[in-house]
């Protein structure tokens, strides 16, 4: 029975969410194509380049559809969208959805790994700062987390590597995969880490993950000092809870108090921080993925920006947009999960 | 008074501040037998903290000292934090104000009855929920196994209060300490749950210290009373003796209150004498 009401409401809860995120969607795409109207970049031009005569010019708006209402070639857009065709890229020559499915694992891989670091550092950081309120330990972790906010990316990343890669050699270098070891795994995934294990290359896997290991640790400090202070603040506001005081007069240990009641209590205020650190992280960090030659989303949209490549820039939005609005879809259902209050059934 | 669960003498409790200490609780005494003590007093006057400096819940940088603070053989005073939490829940347990923020939202409310009983009994997952379904029995609760598995927000007041009972009484203390236990609920709700409680703590041979601003309430209900002002006990008598109280801060609130079927057009106000602060009569 509460088994069934426990699975029956998580459901209901996605359908009304996938209406939302449809909505959501057909936003994201007005936005977009928006943009690709107002931007001062003529998109004839950008294909047939400045030379080309008059009649070329024409035809090719022609084809691109530019003669249209702009209603219709909204739809057109849409459909398109919907069906991943977001056009050929200028820079690369390929299809925006081939780039974008190959550059987005690179992402994803460091930006999960990133996350790790961040959330499983971070929150017992965080829970050691706010129990020591005001203690050196709680100073130290403040201080650290602060250090995390301010410190360029761009800078730390350039440190690790001389300090790492080239001093002392711990780490491999920029990219993903050593030059030698470059297409010995086929891609299944996307993700090296998890191709080379599927096709059992363990020296592949050990090197992909000695170049994982720097920039992750750079993305993931950035995290865990973001995690760290969220949860520090929301700690502290719940121990200052009637509920903590009863839970002590009921004789438990601190260790319950604290990582049982409390942090129960935090996980429902950390599910959004969670979500948002990995959006940002998914979103391609472009500093870090510049100084690391990571051939990832940021890179790619770092490069198609330069290049005014419209077509990948606005193909690389829609993906970021669908990341946010999935990972908003993710985090309200893990929401039903960690609060009881929002599984929004009465007694 | 032959069977004293607990004797304070000269309890104080200090909070520093940047302009001067402050002394939340001066020189208390009192006894507690198998029986119920009221602690009246308004807003700010240390009743609440009476009560939690007897569990030793004052929150640093309070502190807590006292000439003599025994429970049964045990000397409190040489208390460690690890030695009180032995006690609490087990010795003494205290119910708080509004169930609705007392308990944990994210726990089912019999995992947290459950959870006292397994903290200070050796208990498997299996013993403390029977042990808590029992409890949820005995403060009048159909139903138990429904309610087990129900949060605190899909509980009422009343319901709420009780379960907090339950999870106070069920490690079997000693003494209770309610603080305000019932203000928070509706008034119908109120003598119910004082009624299962007074229940509990009577059949048990238990010691209740009700803490409460409502003098009708504390006068009606407990055997005993203590007044207090600013810290201080200015008055200890019989509940029934209550009317003829001898300290003018008592007499000027019980003259503040309205009485059903005698009119009055104002009621009078209290008029506080600086001199009460020093705590001569």
């Amino acid at each position: 029975m509460t088994v069934a009401r426990r699975i029956a409401a998580p459901l209901r809860k996605i359908g009304s969410l996938l209406v939302s995120v449809g909505l959501t969607f057909l936003g994201l795409t007005c936005v977009t194509f928006v943009i690709g109207r107002v931007i001062p970049i003529d998109p004839v031009l950008a294909i047939v380049g400045d030379k080309a005569s008059n009649e070329t010019y024409e035809r090719v708006r022609l084809q691109l559809g530019l003669d249209q209402p702009l209603l219709e070639q909204y739809w057109h857009y849409l459909v398109k969208v919907v069906h991943g065709e977001f056009g050929t890229s200028v820079m690369t020559a390929h299809p925006v959805l081939d780039d974008l499915l190959s550059v987005f694992p690179a992402t994803l891989e460091l930006a999960t790994l990133s996350l790790v670091i961040g959330v499983v550092g971070g929150i017992p950081l965080g829970v050691y700062a706010a129990v020591n309120r005001g203690r050196w330990q709680d100073q130290l972790i403040r201080f650290m987390s602060l250090l995390g906010y301010s410190m360029p990316v761009f800078w730390l990343g350039l440190i690790g590597l001389l300090l790492f890669y080239a001093k002392l050699g711990w780490v491999a270098g920029p990219g993903r995969v050593d030059v030698g070891f470059d297409d010995m795994v086929p891609a299944v995934t996307g993700l090296m880490t998890i191709d080379s294990l599927l096709a059992g290359e363990d020296e592949v896997f050990w090197n992909v993950l000695s170049h994982l290991v720097l920039p992750s640790s750079i993305l993931g400090y950035l995290s865990l000092a973001y995690v760290a202070r969220m949860t520090r603040s929301f700690m502290l506001s719940q121990l200052k809870q009637e509920y903590i005081l009863a839970t002590l007069a009921k004789g438990l240990s601190p260790f319950r108090v604290v990582w049982i009641h409390a942090l129960g209590n935090v996980w429902v205020q950390l599910v959004t921080v969670i979500a948002l650190t990995f959006g940002s992280l998914l979103e391609g960090a472009v500093l870090t993925e510049t100084v690391f030659a990571w051939p990832g989303l940021g890179l790619y949209l770092k490069n198609s920006l330069f290049a005014a490549d419209l077509n990948a820039v606005l193909g690389g939005t829609v993906l970021v947009g669908v990341v946010y609005i999935v990972l908003n879809m993710l985090s309200d259902v893990v929401y039903t999960l960690v609060d009881p209050r929002a599984r929004g059934q009465g007694t | 008074m032959t069977d004293t669960l607990l004797s304070v003498r000269n309890l104080r409790v200090v909070y520093p501040g940047d302009d001067g200490d402050f002394h939340a609780v001066r020189d208390v005494s009192f006894t507690l037998g198998r029986e119920r003590l009221g602690i009246v007093g308004e807003s700010g006057s240390g009743k609440s903290t009476t009560g939690r400096a007897i569990m030793g819940l004052v929150a640093p940088p309070g502190r807590i000292t006292a000439d003599e603070m025994r429970l049964g053989d045990l000397d409190l005073t040489r208390m460690n934090e690890a030695g009180f939490r032995k006690l609490r829940g087990k010795r003494i347990a205290m119910v708080l104000q509004d169930p609705k923020y007392s308990l944990d939202p994210v726990m089912t409310v019999g995992d947290q009855i459950a959870e006292t009983h397994r903290q200070h009994v050796n208990a498997g997952r299996k013993a403390a929920r029977l042990a808590a379904l029992e409890m949820l029995e005995a403060v009048q609760i159909r139903d138990p196994e429904r309610v087990y598995g129900l949060y605190p927000h899909q509980v009422s007041g009343g319901m709420g209060q009780r379960v907090m009972i339950a999870m106070m009484l069920i490690a079997g203390p000693d003494i209770l300490i309610a603080d305000e236990p019932t203000s928070a609920l509706d008034v119908t709700v109120q003598t119910q749950v004082l009624a299962i409680m007074d229940n509990l703590v009577r059949s048990r041979g238990m010691g209740l210290i009700l803490v409460s601003h409502n003098l009708h309430l504390v006068s009606s209900f407990c055997d005993r009373v203590l007044v207090m002002y600013a810290g201080r006990v200015v008055e200890t008598c019989a509940a029934g003796d209550l009317a003829n109280a001898r300290h003018p801060y008592t007499r000027g609130l019980l003259a503040a209150l309205p009485e059903l079927g005698h009119r009055r057009a104002e009621l009078p106000q209290l008029q506080r004498d600086p001199a009460w602060l020093e705590g001569s009569l």
